[in-house]
C-alpha cells in the first residue's frame, strides 16, 4: 500500500506520525518496553547505592553531608528539567509539522544537556580532587560513580542520538520514516530526567540530610 | 524471482544468506545450531563431571579443571544452551502461530543471535586464554572477584554481550505480540505457546537489566578497581547474590514457561483435544511469573537474612506451587478421554509430567526455610533443579524438537529413533537424578572434586554416572537421527501431526513471506475451527497485496564482532597496553556500523502482488 | 475543493488540541520546579529528618508522575501497554530497592 516514496514524504502528515506506521508503532511500543526495563537497571543500582551509601569499611573517606554542595546540583537540575520542557516543545511543533521550529527546540534542549554533562564533569572533577572521593577509594565512592555515571552515560547517549538525527534529517524535513524517531528520543530525555529527579532527591538531598 | 528459487544456491551464497538474514525462519535454525552447539558442549562438561565422581577418591581430572568444568557447565547450559534453544523455538513459530509476516524488528532479531554467538564464543575462549571461570555459575562474591585466572573477566563480559542480545530478543517478541497478531487473533485466542513466550519476554525484560547492572559491578571490582564486593573496603558481597538472584530466579521461569506452552500444545495436538481450561492456563502463566520475581531470596535462606525475610520468601514460593499444580492438572484433564497418539513428542510430554511434578514437590521442600538449612548445598538441591530444568525445559526443548522439525526443516524426524532417544534419556535421567536426593540426604556437598571412600556414596555415585551414559546415548541418538533425517528423510506434509495452530496451515517449505493473504482467525485453534467446520483452509481477512519485507543486513554481525573484539581487549588491558588497540578497533567497528544503522535510510521492498499470484499457481 | 477545506479544518482543530494540551505541560514544568524549589528548601532549612525524607521522596514521586504522563503522554490514548509495562518495572524496581535497603547486612 505505501510505496517508499509515501513513507519518505514530507506533505500531508497524518495526525499522529509518530505512530501512523506499522514500523513506528513497533518502535514506539518497544521503546516504552525497553525504559520498563531500564527501570529496573536504574533501581539495581539505587538499591545498591543506598546498600553502601557511606560504606567505606577501612579506607578513609568523606560522608555525603560534607561531601555534596547542593547549590551546583540544583542548578543541574533545573537545567535538565527545562530541557526536558524544551524537547516537549519539539514534539508539539513536530506534530503540527513545523520542522524548523522542532529543530529550533531540539538544538536548545541539546545545548542544556550539554551544559549539564559539562557542570557533571565539573561536579565529579570537584569531589576527586578536593575530597579524594575516587571511584576505587572505598565502596561509597564505586556506588556513587556507578548510578550518577549510568546516568550520565545516558545523557552522553541521548545528546549524541538528537545530534545523528539532527543533521541527518536537517535537509529533508520531517517524514513519516523520521517522525517516530524524533518521538522516541524525546521519550528516552524525559526518562532520563525522571532518572535525575530521583537521584536529586535519593542522592543529593537525602545525602544530606543523612 | 521464481527461477531463483528453483536454482540451488552455492554454498558461498548461502553462508552470506545466513549471515546477513533478518528472516525470523532462517534466525530459528541459527539459534537452533548455536544453542545446540553448546548444549553438545555443556553435555560434554556434564559427562566429565560425572566421570570423575564415579568413583571415590577418583583422579581423572584435577581439582582445579573440575571446578572450571561445573562452572562452565551450568553457565553454559542456562545462558548459551537453553536460552537460545527457547528463542529458536520463539522465532520459528510465534509469528506464524498469530499470523504475522515477520517479526516487529528483524534487524533487532538478527542482532540479538549474533550477540548471543559471539558473548557465547568469547565466555568459552577463556578456556584457551588461561581458564576458565572456576566459582560456580552463580559467581559468588568472594570466588569471582578472588578468582586468580581470567575466567571470571570472560564469565562477565561473555555473558554481557550475550544478555543484550536476549534483551533484545525479549522486546522483540514482546512487540511482535502485541502489535502484530492477525485480524481476529485475540489474546485469548492466541496459542499457550505463544502466551508463555509472551510472558518469558517480559519477564526478560525486567530481569536481565539487573545481570546487566550486576556483571558491570563485577566486571568494575575485578578489573577496574571499583570495590562493590570488597567488604575491607566498604563493600558488600550480599548485593552480588541478591542481583543475581533478582535476575536468575526470574531466568528459571524464562526458560520453563516457554517449555510448558510446547506441552500445551503438544499435548493438546496429539490427544486431539482442545487444552482443557485454556483460560486458567493463561491465567496461571502470569500468575507464575508475577510471584517469580517475589521470590529469588529463597537462595539465600542460609546467607542469614532473618526469620521475617525468610518466611515471607518461603510462602511466596510455596504459592508458585499452586498455578504450577493448574497447569499439571489442565494437563492431565486435557488428556482425559482424548484420542491420544504417542508419537515421539506425546512420549516426551508424558515423561514430563511425572518427572517435573517431582521436581516440583522437592522444590516445595526446599522452600521451607528452616528445611533448607540442612538441603542447603548438598546434592539434594543438585537433584531438584535438574529435575525442574531437565525434567521441564530439556524435555520441552526435545519434545518441541521432534513437533517442529517438519515446521522448520520440512522433515518429519524418525519416529522409531526417537523412541529410543526418549527411553534411553528418560530412563538415565532418572537414575543419574533421583538417587542423588539420597545423596544429599546423607550430607555429599555439590561441587565438591571428590568424595572419599567409606561413607556409603559409592553406590549412589556410580548408579548416577550409569545414568548419565544413558542420557549421553539418547542424545547420541538424537544426533544420528537429525543427520539421517537431514540426508535421505523425505519432504514431509504441511501437516503433518493434524495440527490445530496456525503454523501448520502454511505451505512446506514455508515462503518467506509466511502469509501471502494474512488469515482471518475466528477463534481458539484457528485451524482446527477451519478443519471442522469449514473447508480445512483459513479464510483471507484481507485481498492478495504488495507485500513489504525488510532488507537483509550484515551490519549485525559486525556489531556483535565488534564488541567482541571490545571484550578481549577490556579482560587484557591490566595485562598489556596492547589491548587499548583491541578496545578502540572494536568500539569503532561497533559503533560505527551503528552510526551506519542509523544514518542509512533501510526501507525494505516490496514483493509485489503479480509475483505473488505467479508463485500461488505453483503452489497449488 | 470540499476536501481541501475539509483538512484545514481538521489542521486547524488538531492544532487549538496541541496547543490546550501545551499548555498543560507549561503547568507541570512550572509545578516541578516549584516541587524541586520545595524540596530543596526543606533540606537547607534543617528540619528534623523523619519530616524531610517522607516530604522529599512525595515530592519526587509526583515530579515523575508529571514526567510520564504529561510530558511522556502516558495519559493519552493507545499507552494502556506502556503503562502496563512501566509499572510492572516499577513493581521489580521496588522489590529490588526494599531488598537491596534491608536484607542486605547493612
Amino acid at each position: 500500500m505505501s510505496t517508499h516514496e509515501d513513507v519518505l514524504s514530507s506533505e500531508n502528515l497524518p495526525h499522529e506520525p509518530e505512530r501512523a506506521t506499522l514500523e513506528g508503532k513497533n518502535k514506539f511500543m518497544g521503546f516504552w518496553f525497553f525504559l520498563g526495563g531500564e527501570t529496573v537497571l536504574f533501581a539495581s543500582l539505587f538499591g545498591t547505592y543506598l546498600a553502601l551509601k557511606n560504606s567505606f569499611g577501612d579506607a578513609e573517606g568523606t560522608p555525603s553531608q560534607e561531601l555534596f554542595g547542593l547549590p551546583l546540583v540544583f542548578i543541574m537540575t533545573v537545567i535538565l528539567l527545562t530541557s526536558s520542557l524544551t524537547s516537549v516543545y519539539g514534539i508539539y511543533h513536530m506534530k503540527n509539522q513545523a520542522f524548523k521550529k522542532m529543530m529550533v527546540w531540539f538544538t536548545i534542549t541539546v545545548l542544556l544537556g550539554a551544559s549539564f554533562l559539562g557542570l557533571e564533569v565539573y561536579e565529579f572533577n570537584h569531589y576527586v580532587h578536593e575530597f579524594h572521593h575516587t571511584f576505587t577509594a572505598h565502596a561509597f565512592g564505586s556506588a556513587f560513580y556507578a548510578l550518577v555515571g549510568f546516568h550520565g552515560a545516558h545523557v552522553a547517549f541521548g545528546l549524541l542520538w538528537f545530534l545523528t538525527l539532527m543533521f541527518r534529517n536537517a535537509k529533508r524535513g520531517l517524514n513519516l520514516y523520521n517522525a517516530p524517531k524524533f518521538y522516541l528520543v524525546s521519550l528516552y530525555w524525559h526518562f532520563i530526567d525522571v532518572v535525575w529527579v530521583f537521584i536529586f532527591t535519593v542522592v543529593y538531598l537525602m545525602g544530606k540530610v543523612g | 524471482m521464481s527461477t531463483a528459487t528453483v536454482e540451488k544456491p552455492g554454498f558461498g551464497a548461502t553462508l552470506w544468506e545466513y549471515l546477513t538474514t533478518v528472516d525470523h525462519k532462517k534466525i530459528a535454525i541459527l539459534y537452533l545450531l548455536g544453542g545446540g552447539f553448546f548444549f553438545l558442549l555443556g553435555g560434554l562438561e556434564a559427562m566429565l563431571i560425572r566421570l570423575q565422581l564415579m568413583l571415590p577418591d577418583n583422579n581423572l581430572i584435577g581439582a582445579q579443571f573440575y571446578n572450571e568444568i561445573m562452572t562452565m557447565h551450568g553457565t553454559t547450559m542456562i545462558f548459551l544452551a537453553a536460552m537460545p534453544l527457547i528463542f529458536a523455538f520463539m522465532n520459528a513459530v510465534v509469528p506464524l502461530q498469530i499470523g504475522a509476516r515477520d517479526v516487529a524488528f528483524p534487524f533487532l532479531n538478527s542482532l540479538g543471535f549474533w550477540l548471543f554467538l559471539f558473548g557465547g564464543i568469547l565466555l568459552n575462549l577463556s578456556w584457551f586464554l588461561g581458564g576458565a571461570p572456576d566459582g560456580g555459575w552463580t559467581a559468588y562474591a568472594p570466588f569471582s572477584i578472588w578468582s586468580s585466572t581470567h575466567g571470571f573477566d570472560f564469565y562477565a563480559i561473555g555473558l554481557q554481550i550475550s544478555g543484550f542480545g536476549t534483551l533484545m530478543g525479549g522486546i522483540n517478541f514482546i512487540v511482535t505480540i502485541v502489535n502484530m497478531r492477525a485480524p481476529g487473533m485475540t489474546y485469548m485466542r492466541m496459542p499457550l505457546f505463544t502466551w508463555t513466550a509472551l510472558i518469558a519476554s517480559v519477564l526478560i525484560l525486567f530481569a536481565f537489566p539487573a545481570l546487566t547492572v550486576g556483571l558491570f559491578f563485577m566486571t568494575f571490582d575485578r578489573l577496574f578497581g571499583a570495590n562493590f564486593f570488597v567488604p575491607e573496603m566498604g563493600g558488600n558481597e550480599i548485593i552480588w547474590e541478591h542481583i543475581f538472584w533478582i535476575f536468575g530466579h526470574p531466568e528459571v521461569y524464562i526458560l520453563v514457561l516457554p517449555a510448558f506452552g510446547v506441552f500445551s500444545e503438544v499435548i493438546s495436538t496429539f490427544s486431539k483435544k482442545r487444552l482443557f481450561g485454556y483460560s486458567a492456563m493463561v491465567f496461571a502463566t502470569v500468575l507464575i511469573a508475577f510471584f517469580g520475581f517475589m521470590v529469588w531470596a529463597h537462595h539465600m535462606f542460609t546467607v542469614g537474612m532473618g526469620p521475617i525475610a525468610n518466611s515471607i520468601f518461603a510462602i511466596a514460593t510455596m504459592a508458585i506451587a499452586v498455578p504450577t499444580g493448574i497447569k499439571i492438572f489442565n494437563w492431565l484433564f486435557t488428556m482425559w478421554g482424548g484420542s491420544i497418539r504417542f508419537s515421539t513428542p506425546m512420549l516426551w510430554a508424558a515423561g514430563f509430567i511425572p518427572t517435573f511434578t517431582i521436581g516440583g514437590m522437592t522444590g516445595v521442600m526446599v522452600a521451607v526455610a528452616a528445611a533448607d538449612l540442612q538441603y542447603h548445598d548438598t546434592y539434594f538441591v543438585v537433584a531438584h533443579f535438574h529435575y525442574v530444568i531437565v525434567g521441564g525445559v530439556v524435555f520441552g526443548l526435545i519434545a518441541g524438537t521432534h513437533y517442529w522439525w517438519p515446521l522448520i526443516f520440512g522433515k518429519v524426524l524418525n519416529e522409531k529413533l526417537g523412541k529410543w532417544t526418549f527411553w534411553f534419556f528418560f530412563i538415565g535421567f532418572h537414575l543419574t537424578f533421583f538417587i542423588q536426593h539420597f545423596l544429599g540426604l546423607m550430607g555429599m556437598p555439590r561441587r565438591y572434586w571428590k568424595f572419599l571412600p567409606g561413607q556409603d556414596l559409592e553406590v549412589g555415585n556410580f548408579i548416577s554416572t550409569v545414568g548419565a551414559l544413558l542420557m549421553a546415548v539418547g542424545t547420541i541418538i538424537l544426533l544420528y537421527n537429525i543427520i539421517k533425517t537431514s540426508v535421505n528423510g523425505e519432504r514431509s506434509s504441511q501437516d503433518p501431526w493434524d495440527g490445530r495452530t496456525l503454523e501448520w496451515s502454511l505451505p512446506n517449505p514455508t515462503p518467506h513471506y509466511n502469509f501471502k493473504q494474512l488469515p482471518l482467525v475466528r477463534g481458539l485453534d484457528p485451524l482446527w475451527i477451519e478443519k471442522t467446520q469449514g473447508n480445512g483452509k483459513l479464510i483471507p481477512a484481507e485481498p492478495l497485496n504488495d507485500i513489504h519485507m525488510p532488507n537483509n543486513s550484515f551490519l549485525p554481525f559486525m556489531i556483535s564482532l565488534g564488541l567482541f573484539i571490545t571484550g578481549i581487549g577490556v579482560i587484557f588491558r591490566p595485562d598489556s597496553n596492547v589491548a587499548y588497540i583491541a578496545i578502540i578497533a572494536g568500539l569503532v567497528i561497533a559503533f560505527g556500523s551503528m552510526f551506519i544503522r542509523s544514518v542509512k535510510d533501510d526501507l525494505g521492498y516490496h514483493i509485489h502482488k503479480e509475483d505473488l499470484e505467479e508463485e500461488g499457481a505453483g503452489v497449488e | 475543493m470540499a476536501d481541501n477545506t475539509n483538512s484545514n479544518y481538521q489542521d486547524q482543530f488538531f492544532k487549538e488540541k496541541h496547543k490546550e494540551e501545551m499548555k498543560y505541560q507549561v503547568i507541570t514544568f512550572a509545578m516541578m520546579i516549584a516541587f524541586t524549589i520545595i524540596a530543596f528548601g526543606l533540606v537547607v532549612g534543617d528540619f528534623s529528618k523523619y519530616l524531610v525524607v517522607p516530604i522529599i521522596l512525595v515530592l519526587a514521586v509526583v515530579q515523575v508522575l508529571f514526567q510520564l504522563y504529561y510530558f511522556m503522554h502516558l495519559n493519552q490514548k493507545g499507552h494502556e501497554m506502556p503503562s502496563l509495562m512501566i509499572f510492572s518495572g516499577v513493581f521489580a524496581a521496588v522489590l529490588t530497592i526494599l531488598a537491596l535497603t534491608t536484607i542486605t547486612w547493612i
